[in-house]
């Protein structure tokens, strides 16, 4: 019989899993959405409102997945993680606080200006209402991620009782790994919108959509993929030298060192093997992880074995990090490669759009593997050195767990099916829509 | 910096105020789901239309109600959020199924557009009847028996109807022709049905709860609190006399059936709110044993004195902007 502690666990990643999938891209798509209404109100060329028209649909069903999927997580701490309020809610509580009152209210009273709003406010105040969601999103991103980082390297506390108590605010939201995390974050959510407009408009190119809106938002959606796909990289690299610093526990696991050694090689394939705590399969690169963390080819690397008690789980960790650097290195080839043909040749090859159609959520991948990275290694503790998962878990029976898992699952991959669907069934929509005539025709769009 | 009573005070005046706008501000957005017809297309869309611009905001409120109990009073928070595991796993499924019904209607295939109606009215249903579920069970100290369970039904009737009377009231005041007819009828019929469960309620709980008929009837402000009742009554009966008279005229005080059942809502909620102060979670935990840290509570403060009035300011305009009667939602 599985228990409530395994169940709720399972529980919280489905949840946490379904709900981040929307705001990645949402947080993104809001500023390609200001970059489009900007670029309308200066050119007044009706291209840009076709791309803004047929994103802000998108960004709407987005959204509102969104917002549901996130309801459901603000219930989760009282149901199923009592333990995690009671011992941190006091740092935890005021930062979610400030998430609901300076992002939440503020997102979704705007978002009905602007999405309904065009034809009753003036048009300054309507770009006005964009650049609100837009600056809601990113700032709900910014206080989300401050309590994540502070599970992973809390500062700025201390300890009475068992129950932990703010002493220093800055401290407590700007803690250590908080700034990694956040661009980190923020570039995923950037290539995430990125690689799904770049999708979604070669879809509808592929489909004999000859409009120039499709075209357009392909250009600037590779364009900015070509852009973040090299910042990423080079942020993550900042992120795990952060992370090396502060939870060499996880790093150890990233790279899949079982034994602390100077010259660590870099792992690039190997099953971690937990019984026998060494791996199979392996093949590396002599000397590269302590080059890489220590700048040092003899650099010293601790292994998996310095945590006996505190050792996080091997294997989602390891592939994980695979899984996302994989992804990484795919999107910037991509990127790069695709972009150059579309500067040179000035459109892509039917291979080109198909490869991109195949990666529209190529993001979500990645940011997924990476949240279980950090996730999972942040394991056995759900925060750092002060809780373990097993002491914050709710008292309610397996079973009922169980019945809300099931019911969750079903419904989660149900909306996953219909939200890709509709995505798709919308650009098919506009494939039929007409190209305008002249420009004049939509001028007048405010009147 | 505040001290732990001061705070207790202000966080509960707090989460009670979120609560009020929540049951007000989501309550006729789900009215308007559980009355959607699933017969009349054009109907539908208009009253989708007229809750369209403003429904994300409202459910926010239980977003900041929930919050706020996490924040300032974590042991009650978990004490009842354990103690109603299914019930509010029923009532996010409802919310969420209801939420995303909203998108995909407009947006899938129009063969799957009466699927999508009937899902976000089922889905209004449901988490409206759950909430009233949860008060009743709340009510009742989430005791485990036959005649808890039959009160937490009674009370998802009423808050049923109840929401069916404040979004009907809200179709009245947005929607013209032959909707806002229709609008009036379902106002009458719902004003009358959250009247007896009004009554019902509040004659069920002093019987069953010693506490709470203490609290009305042994009072030393018998006099003081009795127009509460008294009034509540009065409006429902006043609502009904305006319901009559917009038959035949529909366009004079057009607003005035909204603005009496959110009196009503007021008044209800204060007479919850009576019945059990200082409790938060009743018989077992006060406003001033649940408290969190007051250093945090302190730090948030300040976010809430220069954040809740801007929230309030932009939900007022939001509000004006999409003032007057409904027009077709298009996103352009």
């Amino acid at each position: 019989m599985l228990d409530t502690l395994l169940l709720s666990r399972i529980q919280f990643a489905t949840n946490i899993s379904f709900h981040i999938l929307f705001p990645t891209i949402t947080i993104a798509l809001a500023w390609f959405l200001v970059f489009f209404k900007v670029k309308y109100d200066r050119t007044q060329h009706p291209v840009w409102l076709r791309a803004y028209r047929f994103w802000v649909k998108i960004f709407a069903l987005t959204f509102a997945l969104g917002v549901v999927s996130g309801i459901t997580m603000s219930f989760q701490f009282g149901t199923n993680w009592p333990g995690f309020m009671e011992k941190v809610g006091n740092i935890a509580g005021p930062l979610l606080g400030y998430e609901v009152l300076t992002a939440f209210f503020m997102e979704a009273t705007f978002l009905g200006v602007m999405l309904f709003g065009m034809k009753r406010v003036p048009p300054k105040i309507h770009t006005l209402a964009t650049i609100v969601v837009a600056i809601g999103t990113s700032l709900s991103a910014f206080w989300i991620l401050s309590l994540n980082s502070w599970m992973q390297t809390p500062t700025g506390f201390e300890l009475r009782d068992g129950v932990v108590f703010p002493t220093d605010w800055f401290a407590v939201i700007f803690n250590p790994s908080f700034p990694y995390r956040l661009t980190h974050m923020l570039l995923a959510s950037g290539l995430t919108a990125a690689f799904l407009i770049a999708g979604v408009s070669s879809y509808r190119l592929l489909k004999g959509d000859n409009k120039q809106a499709p075209q357009l938002t392909l250009k600037v959606s590779l364009t900015v993929a070509a852009l973040l796909a090299p910042m990423q990289i080079f942020v993550g690299d900042l992120h795990g030298l952060n992370t090396f610093e502060h939870q060499p526990q996880k790093i150890a696991a990233m790279e899949g060192l079982w034994e602390t050694q100077k010259g660590a090689p870099l792992i690039l394939f190997a099953i971690p093997n937990e019984q026998t705590k060494s791996n199979d399969y392996e093949i590396e690169i002599p000397n590269m992880a302590s080059l890489i963390l220590t700048h040092k080819a003899d650099g010293q690397i601790k292994g998996l074995n310095e945590f006996e008690d505190a050792r996080p789980p091997v294997k989602p960790v390891f592939f994980g990090f695979r899984i996302m650097v994989g992804m990484g290195f795919l999107m910037i080839t991509v990127a790069v490669y695709f972009r150059f043909t579309l500067w040179r040749k000035k459109s892509l090859a039917s291979w080109q759009l198909k490869v991109l159609v195949a990666m529209s959520f190529s993001g979500w991948i990645a940011t997924l593997a990476g949240w279980y990275v950090t996730e999972i290694g942040r394991q056995p503790f759900l925060v750092s050195g002060v809780l373990r998962i097993e002491d914050a878990v709710t008292q309610v029976a397996s079973e009922n767990v169980l019945i809300s898992l099931i019911a969750y699952l079903t419904i989660y991959v149900l909306l996953l099916i219909a939200y890709i669907r509709t995505l798709f069934y919308t650009a098919d929509k506009s494939v039929e829509v007409e190209e305008y005539q002249k420009p004049s025709i939509e001028e007048n769009i405010y009147a | 910096m505040l001290d732990a009573h001061t705070l207790s005070f202000v966080y509960a005046s707090l989460m009670a105020l979120a609560i009020l706008l929540y049951a007000i501000l989501d309550g006729y957005d789900l009215g308007v789901g559980i009355l959607l017809p699933t017969n009349n297309e054009e109907h539908a869309d208009t009253m989708i239309a007229s809750i369209g611009p403003f429904w994300d905001a409202n459910e926010t409120w239980l977003v900041l109600a929930v919050g706020l109990a996490l924040i300032a009073f974590p042991l009650a928070h978990s004490m009842i959020l354990q103690a109603l595991y299914l019930p509010i796993t029923v009532m996010l499924i409802g919310l969420i199924i209801r939420g995303v019904a909203f998108d995909f209607r407009a947006k899938a295939k129009t063969k799957r557009k009466s699927m999508w109606n009937k899902l976000f009215k089922i889905g209004s249903f449901i988490s409206a009847f759950m909430q009233g579920y949860m008060l009743g069970l709340y009510v009742m100290s989430f005791e485990h028996s036959a005649l808890a369970t039959t009160f937490a039904m009674l009370s998802g009737i009423g808050v049923v109807a109840a929401y069916a009377l404040i979004g009907a009231a809200w179709l009245v005041l947005k929607t013209q022709g032959q909707l806002q007819l229709s609008a009036i009828r379902w106002c009458q019929i719902a004003g009358r049905m959250a009247f007896f469960g009004v009554i019902g309620v509040s004659t069920i709980n002093p019987v069953i709860n010693h506490s709470v008929y203490e609290r009305w009837f042994e009072s030393s402000i018998f006099l003081l609190i009795l127009p509460i009742p008294i009034i509540c009554l009065t409006l429902f009966v006043l609502l009904d006399r305006v319901l009559i008279k917009l038959k035949e005229q529909p366009n004079v005080g057009a607003w005035l059936p909204f603005l009496i059942s959110c009196v009503i809502f007021m008044l209800c909620f204060f007479g919850l709110l009576y019945s059990f102060y200082p409790y938060v979670v009743p018989g077992k935990l006060t406003i001033f044993e649940a408290l969190a840290a007051p250093e945090s509570l302190n730090f948030l403060l300040y976010g809430v004195i220069v954040v809740v009035p801007t929230i309030l300011a932009y939900t007022a305009f939001s509000y004006r902007v999409f003032w007057g009667k409904v027009r077709p939602l298009s996103y352009y």
